[in-house]
């Protein structure tokens, strides 16, 4: 039974979904189905928050390696969850947009969430330059190509591609490095997207046939193989 | 002042990047925290001393922006925030130019997120540029904020046939059919143009896949430069035009700057931060000659 209902429920909406596709007049059933998923959608951000309590609390109450980093997620967490639910400080009352100016929620979201997360990702530009100054070595063929690859999609993506190559006549024109770069994108970036996208597509197609007819099980969990 | 500053630091860089190539010619390694140290120069330098340059729009770019400039006035576009405020600094440039844009163009503007992270975005772009710079705009009439729902792809598969299955109210909690924005606005196919910022799951993508290329509803967007390259495949006929990476919002500024000179005074971070992006970029380049320097050296030892 635990493992039947599932198998049922995947096959009916798996058939609903694709029927809806095909014949226009069961279109809405896709639109229904949505509609479910959505509601669906809601629950997981509960999940996500009681699994994220849940972690936390039993690393603090373990006390184990860097447990006091759970007490700054907890605390954060719970704080920014009271400021959304409570609309705490928000200036239109409760039945204003929770992200509305003022509100405790966007004072937290525009001075702590927002530099802190823009911080982490620009940490990424130390990383690439380090990671580039020791992985990128033309040790072949294929190498030295990603590297020239790379040179010229680097200098592209900035004016001095423009001022470097302006001198070379109109007549060469995809000689210049702008040129260059936007052919790499639009042609070998292209043709290799499309194939890897295409064989994706595939790739989906063959395993959500096989979910549908209850040959894939490993989405039930362990012991329901 | 500001050029002797920038003198000094240019030669500062350089005199560096010529101290990593005599190291790298003795066959050594140069020390992980020193490329860390000159990547920081690299970008402070530019913001510090303003470097900005001359930006020439490339053919994906002006689609765009043509696209947005041609519409007949009253034209309903959707602008989607679906990015968080890790990726804000690369493609926040885009949104708010866009933002620019349409007000500018008469337009009538519908903003909404995919992603919970672009609702508060979303919000702080209202209050910054809609309130403050098109005062005469007014909510409800000429922009709409709807914010957020949860569900991604299928929030898409909802609003194509019905808004109000998805949405009831815009943020502020006002019935969408008492807003007169929304007058004959039943779904995603009543919109004239279609825009979604972002660079993640859902994002341009999705929003081309489960609406724009399915319902031949005109669709662009601005995605951060990493995921430029997988976009590249839809461009031009499901996806009318991209501005990829702070490289993209920089040549739309500078074309709205040209087009529209009322916004010669307007911040333009995408314009900014190419400086930035310029001088890390041939850092980088260095870095990886110098590194192969090494590379050949020390393998022609062994």
């Amino acid at each position: 039974m635990k493992r039947q209902v599932p198998l049922i429920i995947t096959f009916i909406v798996g058939v609903v979904l694709i029927v809806s596709v095909f014949f226009p007049r069961v279109e809405g059933w896709n639109e229904d189905f949505s509609i479910f998923f959505d509601i669906i959608a809601v629950f997981a951000y509960f999940l996500g928050g009681g699994n994220l309590i849940r972690v936390h609390l039993d690393k603090v109450n373990k006390k184990k390696r860097d447990w006091g980093f759970s007490i700054v997620t907890l605390f954060g967490f719970l704080l920014m969850l009271a400021a959304g639910l409570f609309k705490l400080w928000n200036p239109g009352g409760f039945t204003a947009d929770v992200a509305a100016t003022g509100s405790l929620f966007q004072l937290m979201y525009d001075w702590i969430f927002n530099p802190l997360g823009a911080t982490m990702y620009a940490l990424l530009a130390f990383y690439v330059a380090s990671a580039s100054y020791r992985a990128f070595r033309a040790k072949n063929r294929d190498a030295t190509i990603l590297l020239i690859a790379s040179f010229v999609i680097l200098l592209g993506r900035t004016p001095l591609g423009v001022y470097a190559t302006s001198w070379i006549p109109e007549s060469f024109s995809l000689l210049q490095i702008p040129n260059l770069a936007i052919w790499i994108m639009t042609s070998p970036n292209l043709a290799g997207q499309r194939a890897i996208m295409i064989g994706i597509a595939l790739g989906v197609v063959s395993m959500s046939l096989r979910l549908i007819l209850g040959v894939e099980r490993t989405h039930l969990g362990a012991g329901n193989e | 002042m500001n050029n002797i500053g920038l003198i000094v630091s240019l030669l500062v860089i350089g005199l560096g990047m010529l101290w990593f190539l005599i190291v790298a010619l003795r066959g050594r390694e140069v020390d992980r925290r020193l490329i860390f140290l000159f990547v920081g120069l690299a970008v402070s330098v530019p913001l510090l001393f303003n470097i900005t340059f001359s930006e020439k729009p490339t053919p994906i770019v002006k689609d765009v922006f043509y696209k947005i400039e041609n519409l007949p006035p009253r034209s309903k576009i959707l602008i989607s925030y679906d990015y968080g405020p890790s990726m804000a600094p690369e493609v926040e440039p885009m949104s708010n130019a866009f933002v620019r844009h349409v007000l500018e163009k008469d337009h009538r503007l519908y903003i909404m997120a995919l992603w919970a992270t672009g609702q508060s975005l979303a919000a702080t772009a209202v209050d910054s540029i809609v309130r403050r710079e098109f005062p005469d705009k007014v909510a409800g009439v000429d922009y709409v904020n709807i914010g957020f729902k949860a569900g991604g792809i299928g929030v898409l598969n909802v609003i194509i046939s019905d808004f109000r299955k998805m949405f009831l109210t815009d943020v502020d909690g006002n019935d969408l059919d008492s807003l007169p924005i929304f007058d004959g606005i039943t779904s995603l196919k009543d919109m004239d143009l279609l825009l979604s910022v972002g660079g993640g799951f859902p994002g341009v993508k999705e929003w081309v896949l489960f609406a724009g290329g399915r319902f031949n509803i005109p669709t662009a967007g601005g995605c951060a430069a990493v995921s430029a390259p997988l976009l590249y495949p839809y461009y031009p006929k499901q996806m009318l035009g991209l501005l990829g990476g702070i490289k993209g919002a920089a040549e739309y500024e500078s074309e709205l700057k040209n087009v529209h000179p009322k916004f010669e005074e307007t911040p333009k971070p995408g314009i900014k931060m190419m400086g930035p992006q310029t001088l890390a970029h041939l850092i980088v380049m260095a870095f990886i000659v110098i590194g192969n320097i090494s590379f050949f050296i020390s393998r022609k030892r062994k």
